[in-house]
């Protein structure tokens, strides 16, 4: 479980800052970039390469390069408006719904460009999923919800089974199973979010972006939903922004540490990626001493 | 400066003109609100009371029979009531779907650059007076667009009894499209408040699952703004009853009915307006008669209209 | 539940699923190794549909502008063709057919009536604005006068206008009067429903600030809240006006219609520039018809002046609906 990149594959890879300093380092835990070796499913899911957002004349994002390892949850912390948001909106295109967004890098999908110019978003989005901050369920009944997804993307098989897998898989199942047809508004806030969760699963993504997913919810619920996380790793890479330091602790395999950088002359802020790593690493012996601030609660 | 007079008007009012004034002005505010509840008792009274000879001596075939001779003292207005609701229809079956794409095109399609002025010009037809519709409807829209459509219409598809001719621009069609065109701003405008209602991020959740445009209005911007639409297209329809002097210029004037919409006819509204000037004794009041069911007519639509779009905005 | 999940082989038209699980079918595409996203494209029938749709729209959008745009158009290419200063200073000829000649005679009528009308209608219907929003708010009485507010707002004008035949005219006869009693009652709601919306967004603080000075109430509300709240209130106002300048049917059950320039209150039947258009609407000579539209012109501008200084008053003082 050493990393057998030489610095030749590196440069041919693309690596960013952070892996060189890993490789630097030698405790970084890495997957290898002999791809070819290695099933398809093994390669990383996404390979960011010096992605900036603009919106408008303002920078949000600048630089960030890294790389999410399928199967595991990373999770995106740093303080407020240093552009977790931004960066978790760049992997299924949605930033494009804000007028004014320009997105300038690469993001490879399982090596693909997903800002190709002959990539439709739509495709992308159906295969990177998306939970949001407060729940957001359709105003039409739990069946519905979960049954639009699956035929806008031609699904031809038993619906009323994909309805089932879907809630058993996000945990609802039990709870609903009588009650399909009722409002999804009528659930509570945790069932309403893992509603949202059995949404995004039913059109069979293989990655779930999660932007803060419990800070609206209680904490039973949100502790559920990080059980459920858990479970949902064995099968689907999972993305999160937390504001929760502890929450990205417990929960993730690997953590990014995005910062904000001010230019004094023109006092115009933006984002960068300070740190990426294993949580442990990131939590108990962070590099760079602005993860370290943060982590041990200097500022937040 | 305000401060010091509010200060020392306020020491003196304290033991007397203010406390006096207080109840004073608060007596002649709650009567201009009373006001408002009397002149409307008034208006119900006064107009029924007027034609309550012609509804006695006409019976229930004031509104079954469509006799008009005022000559003979024969008043049914059937002719008016069937007039209205049909051209009231026809503008809602053109009106509607414009507004739905309007205002969806304003919520949901239009750049930033052009949402204003386009928003800008709907409201404004709203502004315009309706006799300036019906002059505009006469002399411009019927020779240029009603006549000739409803040639067409009467030419290919008068098997279909309500297309058959002969066509006349000036019928129940003519004032049906005019009156569109006047409640297409009030639709408009009232489902473009509904969908902005609609939260950004019921819209993303439907883009994240890989939605198109259409799929995301489809399933996260209209069965949220259903109620509002169909309040909407009542208050569109209410205004539509009561609409006078366009329709007026653009029915035809004829006083029959007729099951083909391309033939002249006659509204409520319109009978009013047209014979009112050369009307005495019992013919006013039969005019204040049809008055009074269309008044009937339009408070209800419009009540109902007002508790769905009230029962929206709680939701 | 630890099953290794790889991606179905996708195609426009078949799929397999991931193995070890039946996932069905998938019309979509779905990315699988040796595919790429490029060539994953939703089906064509969503496609097509999205496109449909989009074009419908601006089709309506479209449609919908044709209107204003004539209407704006040849209401001025033919108003200005007759309008000069004639049309303005002078009233109707003795004879249809004869040229020259103006609608003088009905915008002083509509000046008259539509004067009378606001002096009446907004002095009280400010104070029925200001009873709901100070002195009743939720109470049983402030209630009704909302609802029937409302009501009135969707009373067809010309009902108004036999109101007042039935209740005034038939004993005082028609006249300007008459027409600026019916003109007050359909302006007096909408007056009193838009105060009210700008009276609610007077903050509290500034109510409160007023009231620990020690003022009464109702110097508060002459000198704090009004004030306030008085861009909106003219907004409102002017809206109403524009409304009732621009009302026909209720003037042919009340003022009648004149072609004499007259000035008198009452007694005598009176015109307005909306009852004139509407005689040149039906006219069959066509100098009658030139007058209407230069009739149609002169009230267009006298509506739209009101409507679009009302919407910059209240833009400019930020006020939202």
């Amino acid at each position: 479980m050493n990393d057998e990149i030489t610095h030749l594959e590196q440069e041919e890879a693309g690596v960013s800052s952070l892996a060189a300093v890993a490789a630097r380092h030698g405790s970084e835990e890495r997957w290898g970039f002999a791809a070819e070796q290695q099933g398809f499913a093994e390669q990383p899911v996404f390979t960011v390469r010096d992605l900036s957002v603009h919106y408008g004349k303002n920078v949000a994002l600048k630089g960030v390069s890294m790389d999410i390892r399928p199967r595991r949850i990373t999770a995106i912390i740093g303080p407020s408006g240093c552009g977790k948001s931004t960066l978790i909106r760049c992997f299924n295109r949605m930033n494009e719904l804000i007028p004014g967004a320009r997105v300038d890098g690469e993001i490879l999908y399982h090596g693909e460009n997903i800002y190709a110019p002959g990539v439709d978003p739509v495709v992308v989005r159906r295969h990177i999923g998306m939970v949001f901050q407060r729940p957001n369920p359709f105003p039409k009944s739990i069946y519905d919800n979960i049954a639009f997804g699956a035929k806008i993307n031609g699904y031809k098989g038993d619906m009323d089974e994909l309805v089932e897998k879907s809630l058993r898989r996000a945990a609802l199942w039990d709870e609903v199973k009588t009650q399909l047809k009722k409002s999804a508004l009528d659930l509570s806030g945790g069932q309403q979010q893992r509603l949202c969760i059995a949404r995004a699963i039913a059109v069979e993504p293989d990655v779930i972006l999660m932007d803060e997913p419990a800070s609206a919810l209680d904490p039973i619920a949100t502790v559920r939903i990080e059980d459920l996380m858990q479970e949902l790793k064995q099968d689907y890479s999972i993305v999160i922004v937390t504001h929760n330091m502890q929450q990205a602790a417990r929960v993730s395999d690997e953590t990014a540490f995005l910062y904000t950088e001010v230019d004094e002359a023109t006092s115009a802020r933006w984002g960068i990626l300070v740190e990426f790593g294993d949580t442990g690493q990131i939590f108990t012996k962070p590099r760079d001493k602005r993860t370290e601030d943060y982590v041990s609660g200097r500022f937040g | 400066m305000a401060t010091a007079t509010t200060l020392s008007a306020g020491r003196r009012g304290r033991k007397g003109a203010g406390r006096k004034g207080d109840s004073l002005f608060a007596i002649f505010a709650a009567l201009s609100g009373v006001l408002i509840l009397l002149v409307l008792a008034w208006m119900v009274v006064s107009t029924t009371g007027t034609a309550l000879p012609v509804f006695s001596s006409q019976g229930i075939s004031f509104i079954t029979s469509s006799e008009w001779r005022p000559g003979d003292g024969q008043f049914g207005a059937l002719a008016f009531i069937y007039g209205t609701i049909v051209t009231s229809v026809i503008a809602l079956v053109i009106a509607v779907p414009l507004s739905l794409g309007v205002s969806l095109f304003l919520t949901e399609y239009s750049p930033k650059r052009v949402k204003g002025p386009i928003g800008y010009c709907v409201d404004l037809l709203a502004a315009v007076p309706s006799v300036i519709y019906g002059l505009w409807g006469v002399f411009v829209l019927l020779p240029i667009f009603l006549q000739p459509v409803a040639d067409f219409l009467a030419k290919y598809l008068g098997f279909i009894p309500i297309f058959k001719g002969p066509a006349s621009g000036l019928s129940y069609f003519g004032a049906g499209v005019i009156l569109a065109v006047m409640v297409t701003p009030i639709i408009t405008s009232l489902c473009r408040e509904v969908f902005a209602t609609v939260p950004d991020s019921d819209r993303h959740a439907a883009y994240a699952l890989g939605a198109t445009k259409w799929e995301m209005i489809r399933q996260a911007v209209l069965p949220r703004g259903r109620a509002g639409i169909v309040g909407a297209t009542m208050l569109g329809l209410g205004r539509a009853l009561g609409e006078t002097i366009a329709v007026a210029l653009l029915i035809g004037s004829a006083v029959r009915l007729d099951t083909s919409i391309l033939r002249p006819g006659y509204s409520m509204a319109a009978v009013i307006a047209n014979q009112f000037q050369e009307a005495t004794g019992d013919h006013i009041r039969a005019l204040v008669g049809v008055g009074v069911v269309l008044f009937v007519m339009t408070i209800i639509i419009n009540m109902g209209a007002r508790a769905l779009v009230w029962r929206f905005n709680r939701v | 539940m630890s099953k290794r999940r790889t991606p179905a082989l996708g195609t426009d038209r078949d799929a397999v699923p991931p193995t070890g699980e039946d996932s069905g079918h998938w019309a979509g595409g779905r990315m699988a190794p040796g595919l790429s996203l490029a060539e994953c494209r939703p089906t064509r029938r969503r496609v097509w549909r999205n496109r449909r749709n989009s074009t419908l729209v601006l089709l309506a959008v479209g449609l919908t502008m044709i209107p204003v745009v004539l209407i704006l158009y040849q209401i001025t290419a033919k108003g200005i063709a007759t309008m000069d200063w004639e049309f303005l200073t002078s009233s109707m000829p003795f004879s249809f057919r004869r040229e020259g000649g103006g609608f003088l005679n009905g915008l002083v009528g509509t000046l008259i009536m539509v004067g009378l009308a606001s002096v009446v209608s907004i002095p009280l219907g400010v104070l029925a604005a200001v009873y709901l929003v100070e002195y009743g708010k939720k109470n049983w009485l402030a209630n009704l006068i909302r609802f029937f507010s409302d009501v009135m707002t969707g009373v067809p004008s010309v009902f108004v206008g036999l109101f007042v035949y039935t209740a005034l005219v038939v004993q005082f006869g028609f006249g300007a009067l008459m027409g600026a009693a019916a003109l007050a009652i359909i302006m007096m709601p909408i007056i009193v429903r838009s105060t009210e919306e700008m009276l609610k967004l007077v903050p509290n603080e500034l109510k409160d600030a007023s009231y620990a000075l020690g003022a009464a109430k109702w110097q508060t509300i002459l000198r704090v809240i009004l004030p306030s709240a008085a861009p909106g209130i003219v907004t409102g106002v002017m809206l109403a006006v524009a409304r009732a300048a621009g009302e026909t049917a209720p003037l042919i059950l009340t003022a009648l219609g004149s072609y004499q320039l007259t000035a008198k209150l009452w007694g005598a039947p009176i015109s307005s520039l909306t009852l004139a258009i509407f005689d040149g609407a039906r006219n069959p000579f066509a100098a009658g018809q030139a007058r209407a539209w230069a009739g149609a012109l002169e009230l267009l501008i006298i509506v739209l002046v009101f409507t679009i200084v009302a919407r910059v008053v209240a833009s400019r003082s930020r006020i939202s609906r």
